[in-house]
């Protein structure tokens, strides 16, 4: 059995009264695609946050890569090569579609106390940087501004930024969120290409494109892991059933 | 021990002063995100007003009444002709556009009033000093000052925790689209508030008129310890504001009055002094400079939008 | 077809080269004196810039750079250590040092508390200078001997000041042209458009703002000892808030993702104070206004300015 990437164990986080998370068990691969899905409200945003180090959990741990990461911070994790996509875009709408995926492969490249020379110049951030927007199927775009792209074309650039930093890992928040059937498929592709590659952890709304995609997914509920499995396994599952059907 | 307490009436009258300002400036801030730093003109104007009304009437409380109605008025009208436009903007906007207002009410002053100030005399019941305790003489006015303001203050938390519009406000300062999207007439909301900074603030000028100065540029140096108070206290929030506000007139004052004296212990006549006077002046930054180091967002921060 | 803007800054450039000449031909040294003062200030703004339009950070106490730098000459000059060359240095040294304190305390706030935290620090030193009674504390100090460079440049020449001061100019705003563009430049900007995303992708903005904030200090603090040397005086009016207001100002009016918008500003805003001042007994009423309608009325709000990096 292949060793975990990503492990967390008794993950727990109240706000309030409100119990987000509650003991989140999980092991994810090598390699694999990994989707969370579940009812509104059970908690995967909660999740995310916490393994991108933006919340921290009352009790638990998170190891990645063998390393206890649960007290590090945001930055820091990502550049360990645990990278995440923002649910809700938060680009640098002022800069071009490759200053902003040079940017990500600038946070990687060394310090930024370099005062002198022109970025835009600098091959070794501009080369990474093409090179992921056209693995994204946004190399056309490459020069315009966020403010001109469409929603779709700024969720592609939210993954081409976070693959610029040639992740271990990457934590995909609800990535197909407001988009087309169109950009949707394109996506879906964009991803496959990913597995095997990169392990990826896909919070999703859209079964369609979980089922197409995972190796596996888990079913989280009120802030529990209901269920883990292969796609095949989860669709015949009772509680998943009904926790969905409960919800309507 | 008699001297202590007398300075700190004397800072708790400093304190109340700097309330009816902060408690204006954070209402506004609060509800209507507005950074407004012509605030001070209308603490000027309320000075001003008073002044002069109290020339023409000859009479100190009618003058006062007078000045307060009219720094409220002049307080909506400037924020139905310029501040309006400022609203949802970037507070760098507001920063300027008040800075500009600011400029332009002094000069405006200038035109009217002349450069030399104004004086505000009180009636002669108000100069004597009353025993407050055995062996301590207060002046009676500065009395007056503390009970006024307080009575503002309470009546200011009645208004605020008790009435339909104070409701309107407290959701407004915590959830601003909501109360639009509640169909409130949120323009008229913004004046009415507006005009109570207007009128707080003039207020404030007025009182202290007859003890300190009447003239220009007045309303500067207070409005920067208002904006501390503020800044204290924790944004939206009256309670901080009120908190904060005593908080720095004590500290000013005692400061102001000791640290001299303190310095003194260690150094020579001359160096205790300046240093004292240097060290004292910088004091409510000190301490705000302390307070935003361990809470950053002040002591009781209103819920933010 | 050249560029407009381009036009402008070339044309800007070869009238303040030719202010001398004007100067000379005509006479009228007021002009030299007044845009000396302009140049001077537009160094301030242009530091002041670096933060504000490009870092996102607005100081409103970065006047008090400018008197450091003044206060270190003339405190310098009255001690009897007369050489620029010990001066000047030291000037920028304690304003660098001055806003490594106050970055330190104050860029974990944002926003409105910023501004506030910062215009704290400069009232701060203010009251320090007012109390400094050995260097005339209110009414301010006399320097009696401008700067000296022992035959390089001698201060004292009003026109040769002026070009030094027009070079210092030049070269700074070629030095912030090359930061912002560079790898340190892009954190700043990018840390202003959106820092948790920054933090988010690996980058630890706050020591990148804090040596931002450093370097404007230190760039302003060179402005104030050129500008004591320029009124041969000095006073705690130099770092008054109002002089802090007056920065954000000019940096506002020129645009603030210009290169060359502080100049511009500078330029705007203190030949219309002059000429108000000419014009009528009481300018402000007129200035007043104006500023709250270039406020008011900027595209969209200073927002719309911000979004002029075009380049990719």
């Amino acid at each position: 059995m292949a060793k975990a990437l990503l492990e967390t164990e008794g993950l727990t986080k109240r706000f309030g009264g409100v119990i987000a998370a509650d003991g989140i068990s999980l092991a994810l691969l090598p390699g694999e695609l990994h989707a969370i899905i579940g009812p509104n409200g059970a908690g995967k945003s909660t999740l995310i946050g916490q393994l991108s180090g933006e919340i921290v959990p009352d009790s638990g741990y998170i190891h990645f890569d063998g390393r206890d990461i649960t007290a590090l911070p945001v930055y820091r994790r990502s550049r360990l090569g645990l990278a995440r996509s923002l649910q809700v875009t938060t680009l640098f709408p002022d800069f071009t579609a490759i200053d902003n995926v040079a940017l990500s492969v600038q946070a990687h490249a060394g310090h930024s106390f370099r005062f002198w020379r022109d970025v835009r110049q600098e091959a070794d951030l501009r080369e990474p940087a093409r090179a992921a927007l056209v693995r994204v199927g946004l190399g056309e775009r490459a020069t315009a501004l966020v403010a001109d792209l469409s929603h779709g074309e700024r969720r592609q650039l939210e993954i081409a930024m976070a693959l610029a930093t040639r992740p271990r890992m990457l934590l995909l928040d609800e990535p197909m969120a407001g988009m087309g059937s169109d950009e949707s498929a394109r996506l879906v592709e964009t991803l496959r290409t990913l597995k095997g590659d990169i392990t990826v952890m896909l919070i999703e709304h859209d079964i369609d494109a979980v089922f197409a995609l995972a190796d596996r997914i888990s079913v989280l509920v009120y802030g529990r892991i209901i269920a883990c499995g292969e796609p095949a396994a989860i669709r015949a599952d009772a509680a998943v059933r009904e926790a969905y059907v409960g919800e309507g | 021990m008699l001297y202590f307490i007398e300075q700190c009436l004397n800072g708790i009258q400093l304190g109340m002063l700097l309330f009816m300002l902060a408690a204006g400036l954070t209402l506004i801030f609060g509800i209507m995100d507005l950074v407004n730093l012509a605030h001070g003109s209308l603490y000027m104007l309320g000075a001003y007003f008073a002044a002069t009304f109290a020339q023409w009437t000859d009479s100190f409380v009618l003058g006062a009444l007078l000045a307060l109605v009219a720094t409220a008025a002049v307080g909506m009208a400037l924020e139905v002709v310029a501040i309006r436009r400022l609203y949802g903007r970037n507070h760098l906007d507001h920063v300027l556009g008040t800075f500009g207002l600011l400029l332009f009410f002094n000069e405006l002053v200038r035109l009217i009033w002349g450069p030399a100030g104004l004086t505000l005399s009180l009636p002669s019941e108000m100069l004597n000093a009353v025993q407050v305790l055995p062996g301590l003489f207060y002046p009676l006015y500065r009395l007056v000052i503390i009970g006024v303001t307080l009575a503002v203050a309470l009546l200011l938390y009645v208004l605020i925790m008790r009435t339909r519009l104070g409701m309107l406000i407290r959701a407004g300062a915590s959830n601003r689209e909501m109360v639009g999207a509640l169909g409130v007439n949120i323009k008229l909301l913004y004046t009415i508030v507006f005009g109570l900074g207007a009128a707080l603030a003039g207020l404030a000028g007025l009182m202290q008129a007859p003890i300190l100065t009447v003239q220009i540029g007045m309303g500067e140096n207070i409005l920067i310890a208002a904006f501390v108070v503020v800044t204290i206290g924790g944004i939206g929030s009256i309670r901080g504001a009120f908190v904060a506000s005593l908080l720095v007139g004590l500290a000013d004052t005692i400061g102001r009055t000791f640290m001299p004296d303190i310095l003194h212990a260690f150094l020579s006549e001359s160096a205790a002094s300046s240093l004292g006077r240097a060290l004292s002046s910088m004091m409510i930054y000190l301490v705000m400079a302390l307070v935003l180091i361990v809470r950053p967002e002040g002591l009781f921060p209103a819920t933010s939008k | 077809m050249v560029d407009p803007r381009v036009a402008i800054n070339v044309g800007l450039v070869v009238v303040l080269v030719l202010v001398p000449v004007y100067s000379a031909t005509t006479g009228d040294t007021f002009a030299l004196t007044l845009f000396t003062r302009v140049v001077i200030l537009a160094l301030a703004a242009l530091s002041l810039n670096l933060i504000m339009g490009f870092g996102g950070m607005v100081s409103f106490g970065h006047a008090a750079y400018l008197g450091i730098g003044g206060y270190v000459v003339g405190i310098l000059a009255k001690e009897g250590i007369g050489s620029g060359f010990v001066q000047w240095p030291v000037a920028v040294a304690a304003s660098a040092l001055y806003a490594l304190v106050v970055g330190v305390l104050s860029l974990r706030t944002r926003g409105v508390y910023f501004i506030m935290i910062t215009l704290a620090f400069a009232q701060m030193i203010y009251y320090v200078a007012i109390g400094l009674d050995r260097y005339g504390g209110d009414d301010g100090l006399t320097l009696y001997h401008r700067s000296r460079f022992g035959g390089l440049v001698d201060l004292n020449n009003k026109t040769m000041f002026y070009y030094l001061c027009l070079v210092l100019l030049l070269a700074s705003i070629y030095l912030v042209w090359r930061i912002v563009n560079s790898r340190f430049g892009m954190v700043i900007q990018g840390a202003r458009s959106n820092d948790r995303r920054m933090r988010a992708i690996g980058f630890p903005t706050f020591r990148y703002r804090l040596v931002c904030f450093v370097i404007a200090g230190a760039m302003c603090g060179l402005a104030g000892a050129l500008l004591a040397n320029h009124t041969d005086f000095i006073s705690p009016a130099m770092m008054h808030w109002t002089r802090s207001g007056d920065l954000i100002v000019m940096a506002v009016l020129g645009g603030m993702q210009a290169m060359f918008g502080p100049l511009i500003g500078a330029v705007t805003f203190l030949l219309l104070e002059e000429g108000l001042s000419r014009g009528t007994e009481f300018p402000n009423l007129i200035l007043g206004p104006v500023l709250l309608l270039v406020a008011i009325s900027i595209r969209g709000g200073i927002d719309g300015l911000i979004g002029g990096v075009r380049r990719g």
